[in-house]
């Protein structure tokens, strides 16, 4: 539902309530990435083979041991492509940030917009596609790596 | 972003309440205030009412030809080989993480501050959730269903039509959704680049009186977005509802 | 009705079906058996072109089928798959319609024909026809599928693995149907299983394939079993291929003993095959059991009766 309602708009509210500068979009942006993380963690824990949890209870393991020693560590690759998604969309709406004072880099594209400077636009752009594919290789590598660990 | 999941009964049944008296307290929120003459001229129905209009303008505008790029392109590409369909679904995914605004921006740098810079730019992002779930879509097709389609005589284009088109409808449905959400969001960021539209009134709220935003014109703009938003969403979840019967889908 | 002429098919370096030819008569029901990677699924789709032959030429009804645009030349011939192939997202009656649909018939003569089919196949019209696959049993479904393929009376029938997927009671009774209807329908009709047992029960005549996509041997199931043309066939049928002959074999073909007027304990209907008769002698503590027809006794079957019995039969 959150995911519905477009980023700019929701900024503006948060403007209202924290003033003009990063802590709205902070704050929208923790709002937006809480989804994907939130329903991966869930997938990822429900997808654990029931068979093994048995196993681990069998053995004598509290929920709590359960829990830190089986489920997580199996889930673990689902719950980091839920965060790999979030960040990568955090990286991208972060961009819209700027429209409502937040210093990051959408001011660039912004300013370059508002003064026709494309060098601003080329920088922006240039450096923002870096950040995002950056960030997203480098958290899908952990998430490779974290499923080949694990068959 | 949204997955592939139908939109539940509840959910479909509660959006206009949501949204009705939504914009009713809006409505009577507004009028029951003292508004200042330079915010009034924004919250006149005339503005308001020309910015939603270049608003639905901008997102069925861009949705429409999205669509028509991205669902042949999508079948072309669950047709050919892997060489083309690799590429096109790295670009799918690459695109997805291009941030709006760099979009727009970049776009802008060709076309410069016109209404065609957005939609050009709200195309380009849209068709790439349309393109990769139609893909998805039809190679999620069960090939016994294809297999079997063929031995009985059908041509491609009638295998196409009658099996494989009905047998992915429900991703390729979600796929439209996705892209018609996210346009409607983009587009609030089109007046940026002259598309105009809601982004239009939020600015204005946001710009009006140097530091202190004018919150009255945020949230009439803001709540505006969202109801346009959760809209656009409800509507295509009752075409995949009257589309996709709940009888078949799996599980 | 159907004959396949020095027909080859190539993928790539590997060779699916090597030179193949085999004449499959009218209303035959003819079984295409043999290890996994043996070709005779490829053959069976040449026939209806669902894959093209490298060489070679193949008929239908005297007609080489390249001569037809290939959707006309599968809508006259039925083909059912594993599992039914049903489509998911259409009824049990749509699905049925399907060729007749393609075939432009008009809707009361569509509807007709499905309702006749559906009870052809012993499913109930007024229970089924509005049914979706998934609501269906394994065996229901395949069913259908038999249905549907039967939908413009296609003088043809191709059958791939059609009862692989299905626990061994809804199998044979299955097999059961499949004869019942053919002996109503008299199709031509091409069975491909890697199940022997299946293939002797069902087949007029078997083709027995071996790896390489050659022919091993081609013949009736009594045959077959009895004179396995090489070591190959002979280990593919099995070490008790002899006791499996007899469940071919009629009795009414033995030379039975008189009827001494001993009362036999055990007795054996005249209809039955060898190996009825076999578990009759056997269950016997005389070792003896009386043939009969009816109320009638024929005469008295024992151990040397099956054994001559099976020699010359």
């Amino acid at each position: 539902m959150i995911l519905t309602i477009p980023s700019f708009a929701l900024f503006g509210l948060l403007t209202i309530l924290l003033g003009i500068g990063n802590p709205a979009v902070e704050l929208g942006l923790a709002l937006y990435a809480l989804l994907p993380v939130i329903r991966n963690t869930r997938a990822g824990l429900g997808s654990v083979d029931p068979a093994v949890v048995d196993a681990a209870r069998a053995m004598g393991m509290g929920p709590a041991q359960v829990l830190w020693r089986v489920e997580l560590p199996l889930a673990l690759p689902v719950i980091v492509a839920g965060l790999r998604q979030a960040t990568v969309m955090v990286v991208a709406i972060a961009t819209v940030g700027a429209t409502v004072g937040a210093n990051d880099l959408g001011q660039p594209l912004l300013e370059g917009i508002r003064g026709d400077d494309r060098d601003a636009i080329f920088a922006g752009a240039l450096l923002v596609g870096l950040l995002g594919v950056g960030a997203d290789a480098t958290l899908a590598a952990l998430e490779r790596g974290l499923s080949r660990s694990r068959g | 972003m949204s997955g592939g999941r139908r939109p539940g009964t509840l959910r479909l049944a509660l959006t206009p309440f949501a949204v009705g008296t939504g914009l009713l307290v809006l409505y009577l929120w507004v009028h029951t205030a003292d508004v200042p003459p330079e915010e009034a001229s924004v919250l006149s129905a005339g503005f308001l009412g020309t910015r939603v209009a270049q608003h639905v303008e901008l997102t069925v505008t861009s949705f429409l030809i999205a669509a028509a790029i991205a669902l042949p392109l999508g079948v072309a590409a669950a047709r050919s080989g892997r060489a083309l369909r690799v590429p096109l679904l790295l670009a799918a995914n690459l695109g997805q993480a291009v941030p709006s605004i760099a979009l727009l921006a970049l776009v802008f740098t060709v076309t410069g501050f016109t209404f065609r810079t957005t939609v050009i730019a709200l195309v380009v992002y849209a068709v790439l959730p349309i393109l990769r779930n139609t893909l998805a879509g039809l190679q999620g097709v069960d090939p016994d269903a294809v297999e079997a389609a063929r031995g009985m005589g059908m041509s491609p284009v009638q295998v196409l039509a009658r099996v494989e088109v009905p047998l992915a409808s429900p991703v390729i449905l979600a796929g439209l959704r996705t892209a018609l959400v996210l346009v409607v969001g983009t587009a609030t960021l089109g007046n940026f680049v002259g598309g105009g539209g809601l982004g239009d009134v939020i600015e204005s709220g946001l710009t009006a009186s140097g530091l202190e935003p004018a919150s009255r014109i945020v949230v009439v703009g803001a709540v505006l977005v969202a109801a346009l938003a959760l809209t656009a969403d409800w509507m295509l979840g009752l075409v995949e509802r009257a589309v996709v019967p709940a009888t078949w889908e799996e599980r | 009705m159907i004959s396949l002429e020095h027909v080859t098919r190539h993928y790539g370096d590997r060779v699916a079906v090597d030179d193949l030819s085999v004449e499959i008569a009218a209303g035959e029901l003819a079984v295409l058996v043999g290890p996994s990677g043996c070709g005779k699924t490829t053959t069976l789709r040449m026939i209806n072109r669902l894959v093209e032959p490298t060489s070679g030429t193949i008929r239908v009804g005297g007609r080489d089928t390249r001569e037809l645009p290939v959707t006309e030349l599968r809508r006259s011939i039925g083909y059912v798959i594993q599992q039914g192939g049903l489509l998911p997202h259409l009824t049990v009656a749509e699905n049925v319609a399907t060729v007749p649909r393609l075939l432009r018939w008009d809707r009361a003569r569509t509807r007709a024909r499905v309702e006749e089919l559906l009870e052809l196949v012993g499913l109930p019209p007024a229970e089924y026809a509005s049914r979706l696959p998934r609501a269906l049993s394994g065996g229901e479904r395949q069913r259908v599928g038999v249905a549907r393929a039967l939908g413009a009376d296609p003088p043809v029938l191709l059958m791939d693995e059609p009862f692989s997927a299905l626990d061994p009671i809804t199998r044979l009774r299955l097999q059961g149907e499949l004869l019942r209807v053919q002996s109503l329908v008299r199709k031509t009709i091409v069975v491909v299983t890697h199940d022997i047992d299946e293939a002797l029960r069902l087949g007029d005549r078997v083709v027995l394939m071996r790896t390489g996509g050659r022919i091993a041997q081609v013949a009736t199931p009594g045959t077959l079993l009895a004179h396995p043309a090489s070591d190959f066939v002979a280990g593919f049928l099995g070490g008790d291929r002899t006791l499996r002959r007899l469940a071919l074999v009629p009795l009414r073909s033995a030379e039975l003993r008189p009827a001494d007027g001993a009362a036999a304990v055990e007795r054996v209907e005249a209809a039955a095959s060898l190996r009825d008769a076999l578990e009759a002698v056997l269950r016997s503590p005389d070792g003896r059991a009386a043939v009969v027809d009816g109320d009638r006794v024929l005469g008295v079957a024992d151990a040397e009766v099956i054994r001559r019995a099976a020699a010359t039969g």
